[in-house]
């Protein structure tokens, strides 16, 4: 099973890559952007029997910093 | 008296933290690797150094915090153990969550070396007791990502708890509330980004550092 793992940062923390990110697209002239957030993609092929569980264990032991990140985790069809 | 330095593949401040603490202490500190399953028995005090241990891959810190050493880290801090990390270090102890918080890249992305004024906050700690409280002192940094976030709800804690060590007079890295440097709980674990083993004899520039070392190991004497 194929599963992404989408890693972004929470609310309210700032971003300062996404902030110079925000800044080159407006200097590119790309106009009506209003925010940048960078996050983070985890692509796995894992056992297709592994648990939801065990892939949020593995999310917020290591793949997330629970402190300033979110995951979601994406099930992709094969 | 027994300390000892951890290594990770990729530290490259264990010397200097190595001599510093040999210098003060007058005896040869261990040097672990972090593949070892065990500290030595006995140790007194555990550094660990700067760098960029594992490349930092993933997030600065996050994959040492998950090396096997690393359990014995942690069980040694719970038992009291005294346990300083650097830089690197610091980013190693908030991923293995024996402190609060997280550091960020630099608000200013870039990459910062130079020395820095920091305040003492808390100079009743073991780490910094021969420091007076609100002194200013001038350390070196050198991180990309030093820019310590904790929650609202956190910070007013330990600011409350007196676990604030130093603060940086001049907030060069977006640090939340111009946080340096963070005790645990129980005031036997210390991270902070600033480089006190870079200052420790005239001809670094500074000797600001020294008396950090000299603080952690007089706390050890008769240890």
């Amino acid at each position: 099973m194929k599963v992404r793992i989408h890693v972004s940062l929470k609310p309210g923390v700032l971003d300062p890559q996404g902030r110079a990110v925000h800044h080159a697209l407006d200097g590119l002239g790309f106009k009506g952007v209003d925010d940048v957030r960078i996050g983070r993609l985890v692509e796995m092929e894992v056992a297709d029997d592994t648990s939801d569980e065990a892939l949020d264990e593995m999310c917020q032991k290591l793949l997330a910093n629970m402190v300033i990140e979110n995951y979601r985790i994406e099930k992709v069809a094969a | 008296m027994k300390t000892a330095v951890v290594t990770f593949p990729g530290s490259n401040c264990d010397r200097d933290m190595w001599v510093a603490l040999r210098d003060v202490s007058g005896r040869e500190p261990v040097k672990v690797w972090h593949g070892d399953a065990e500290l030595p028995d006995g140790l007194d005090f555990i550094a660990l150094p700067g760098g960029f241990s594992y490349g930092d891959y993933l997030r600065s810190g996050a994959m040492a915090a998950n090396s096997p050493i690393m359990r014995s880290v942690v069980a040694a801090a719970e038992r009291g153990v005294p346990v300083l990390g650097v830089c690197n270090g610091f980013q190693v102890l908030t991923e293995a969550r024996l402190l609060p918080g997280a550091l960020m890249r630099n608000a200013a992305q870039h990459f910062i070396c130079r020395t820095v004024p920091l305040v003492v906050e808390n100079a009743g700690s073991i780490f910094t007791s021969a420091y007076a409280k609100g002194e200013t002192i001038q350390i070196p940094v050198a991180h990309h990502d030093g820019n310590y976030f904790a929650a609202d709800d956190v910070l007013d804690r330990i600011e409350g708890e007196g676990r604030v060590a130093f603060r940086y007079a001049e907030n060069c890295n977006g640090s939340r509330r111009d946080i340096a440097g963070i005790l645990n709980e129980r005031g036997n674990v210390l991270g902070m980004m600033p480089h006190p083993e870079r200052a420790i004899e005239a001809d670094h520039g500074g000797s600001d550092g020294r008396r950090l070392f000299e603080s952690v190991i007089g706390s050890l004497v008769g240890a």
